[in-house]
């Protein structure tokens, strides 16, 4: 018999009742919430008199709404003000621990969750938000949710759960340099198809993955979505048991040794069996920009805008019309020569400190170009101080980038942080839907890199040609 | 939830693929507390134009299109966001199933848990339901949950599947056709989930 995967190992530990032709029902270790997804849950429990039933593995923080200025007056809009003061009043009525605007410890909750130490490898995590996965690069098994299966978890602790089949990405070679975490999330995306984890729980593999930090590692399980996939997960190793190492959550000195001697065996078996494997070679990737209206519509920062006439399948064709319609960009344009008004780096997939350090060490001795407002906007408020400490704001301030304060920002503008109509953005965050960032805004995502580089220049260019000026 | 067994209604035909739930409700109106009052903001940015008028090229904008019932589109429904605030405003509105080659994930299964019925069609049925739609406004489907058959007055009569996964499929049927809570259903194994806790986790 085959060895088992990761997967399949968390998978197994968890199961609390698996009934022959119904969904596997699986124990939550962990239950993130946030503002948006979580007020009709809530509200839900109250109709029914139920209670959450394990309040203390439950943790809450306020981030999609929160202004990233002026924190020290009330949120201006009074929707945003209730659905936040909602989750508050909720904390308070069924005990759970808050991390609430104003308390150091908040932020994204895809940072803050590994940050205080709460992601562990081994666990189950849930959270009423599609960019959940990011705790897989843990190795854990962490899985995105609706509201009514947040109810559904707030109830019972429990999640039903189909069993995805399973597909290794395995990533060989080594990336070569300019190329980062986002370039190879994006560069999986452009090959594998925006649908093409659909049913499948990714584990990224090869000596790429290997020879990550933790920060990269949770950018490419963050878009496992952007490919699909709901879960995306990396075993854990000693990169990941020297980054969780101290942190508040985790146990302490002899307890955390011991831990960690049961969490490395939770890597996949070398003899597991996979449903499906798809192998990349790093020294192909490149830094890549989207052009289009989807993840899957990106190129290498050398190619130009596509024309549609040039696709096979109508369904593309049309596609790409449409995108580069609502993108005003024409055929055959080198993605080099594209203008930016606006860069933002931030959001859950690149708003760490080394994604700030990738950022400020590219834009150090320059200065931001007349042309484009830029700003950053750190993951949690001790990304934020750390990145003080080490004198990144300076860097970004002195370059003409403004300096936030914490939380999801102009990833989605839910907050006052939004592109104008018409304005185009290099952002680091994960989603170039039509209007993700402000209706009629253009979004094209990159790395950190390519998004400062962009700042500086007022156009794309290719992060492997930058001179540093340090 | 309430149960579905079947449904006649008039086909909404919006031939695109990959529709994210970004545009099926934008992030800006999801700041309400209730599950209530997303339907008029459903397809808000394309139903409106630069100036916030209507779209009258945009199908939710057409009389005969608006009072449909059975969203009809193309693969990858709801890609993105998890936000479940996407099946409410489609529900808000008046639908009561969508028609896709496939579903995202999280839609599906977001779907599912409020009884909107998502409906798989292999490629070919949907572009014979998207052409007959556009040459026939107020074209209409008969959806037989209890059969599992989508058919119209002009001869279509085909299978569907609520899911790739028959065993899925089978179980999503059941609690459709029942309206089954799956809190309520969890919840009858709490000795279970005791013992997890107990026996597993030590707690």
């Amino acid at each position: 018999m085959a060895g088992k995967t990761m997967f399949d190992k968390i998978w197994d530990s968890h199961i609390v009742d698996d009934p022959e032709g119904e969904p596997t029902l699986l124990y939550v270790d962990l239950h993130l919430v946030h503002e948006v997804t979580s007020p009709q849950a809530f509200e839900g429990l109250r109709l029914a008199n139920r209670k959450v039933r394990r309040p203390d593995l439950t943790i809450a923080t306020v981030d999609h709404n929160v202004p990233t200025t002026d924190r020290d007056k009330p949120i201006g809009d009074p929707i945003s003000k209730q659905q936040v003061d909602t989750l508050a009043e909720n904390v308070e009525e069924f005990d759970i621990t808050f991390y609430g605007v104003h308390s150091p410890e908040q932020g994204i909750v895809h940072v803050i969750g590994p940050q205080q130490g709460y992601t562990q490898p081994g666990k189950i995590i849930v959270c009423g938000d599609s960019h959940t996965a990011t705790h897989g690069a843990f190795g854990a098994m962490a899985i995105p949710l609706g509201t009514s299966q947040v109810e559904h978890v707030l109830a019972t602790q429990c999640l039903l759960q189909e069993k995805p089949k399973t597909m290794e990405i395995r990533i060989n070679g080594d990336l070569p340099n300019g190329v980062s975490a986002k370039d190879v999330i994006l560069g999986i995306i452009g090959k594998i198809g925006v649908d093409g984890g659909t049913g499948y729980a990714i584990e990224y593999t090869g000596d790429v993955i290997k020879n990550l930090p933790m920060e990269g590692r949770m950018t490419i399980c963050n878009m496992s979505i952007e490919a699909g996939a709901r879960v995306g997960m990396v075993a854990p190793d000693e990169t990941t048991f020297e980054w969780l190492k101290g942190r508040p959550q985790v146990p302490q000195g002899d307890d955390f040794d011991q831990i960690t001697k049961e969490w490395v065996l939770l890597a996949s078996d070398s003899d597991a069996e996979y449903d499906k494997i798809v192998e990349i070679d790093a020294t192909e990737l490149e830094p890549y920009i989207t052009w289009g209206t989807n993840p899957g519509q990106v190129l290498s920062v050398k190619d130009s805008i596509p024309d549609p006439e040039s696709f096979d399948n109508a369904e593309e064709k049309e596609s790409a019309e449409r995108a580069l319609e609502y993108m005003a960009l024409e055929p055959e344009t080198p993605l080099i020569d594209i203008q930016v008004d606006r860069v933002f780096i931030g959001s859950c997939t690149n708003s760490r400190i080394t994604d700030l350090r990738d950022a400020a060490e590219i834009i150090k001795g320059y200065k931001v170009s007349p042309k484009v407002n830029a700003m950053v906007v750190p993951g949690s408020t001790l990304v934020k101080w750390q990145a003080e400490k080490e004198g990144l704001d300076q860097i970004f301030i002195d370059s003409g980038f403004e300096w936030r304060e914490a939380g999801c920002s102009m990833c989605l503008g839910m907050n006052p942080d939004i592109l104008e109509p018409h304005e185009r953005c290099a952002s680091t965050s994960n989603r170039n839907f039509e209007g993700r960032q402000g209706k009629d805004g253009r979004t094209h995502l990159v790395s950190p890199q390519m998004a400062a580089a962009a700042a500086i220049e007022g156009h794309f260019v290719d992060v492997r040609d930058w001179k540093l000026n340090n | 939830m309430d149960s579905f067994k079947n449904h006649k209604g008039v086909v909404t035909p919006l031939d695109r693929s990959n529709i994210d739930t970004d545009q099926i409700i934008p992030a800006e109106y999801l700041k309400r507390v209730e599950r209530t009052g997303f339907g008029p903001f459903l397809f808000n940015d394309w139903r409106k134009l630069p100036n916030g008028k209507p779209d009258p090229n945009f199908v939710l904008n057409q009389s005969f299109y608006d009072i449909g019932t059975i969203l009809v589109a193309r693969r990858n429904f709801g890609s993105g966001s998890s936000r479940e605030h996407a099946v409410w405003a489609l529900m808000n509105h008046g639908f009561k199933a969508v028609v896709a080659s496939s579903f995202a994930e999280i839609f599906h299964k977001n779907s599912f848990e409020n009884g909107l019925v998502p409906v798989i069609l292999p490629d070919e049925h949907i572009s014979t339901i998207l052409d007959r739609a556009a040459a026939q406004p107020g074209y209409q489907l008969f959806i037989d949950l209890d059969n599992c058959e989508v058919s119209d007055d002009h001869g279509l009569h085909v299978p569907f599947v609520l899911h790739e996964d028959s065993s899925t499929h089978d179980f999503r049927k059941n609690t459709l056709l029942n309206g089954l809570d799956s809190i309520g259903l969890t919840l009858q194994q709490e000795n279970k989930i005791d013992e997890y806790e107990k026996n597993v986790r030590h707690d």
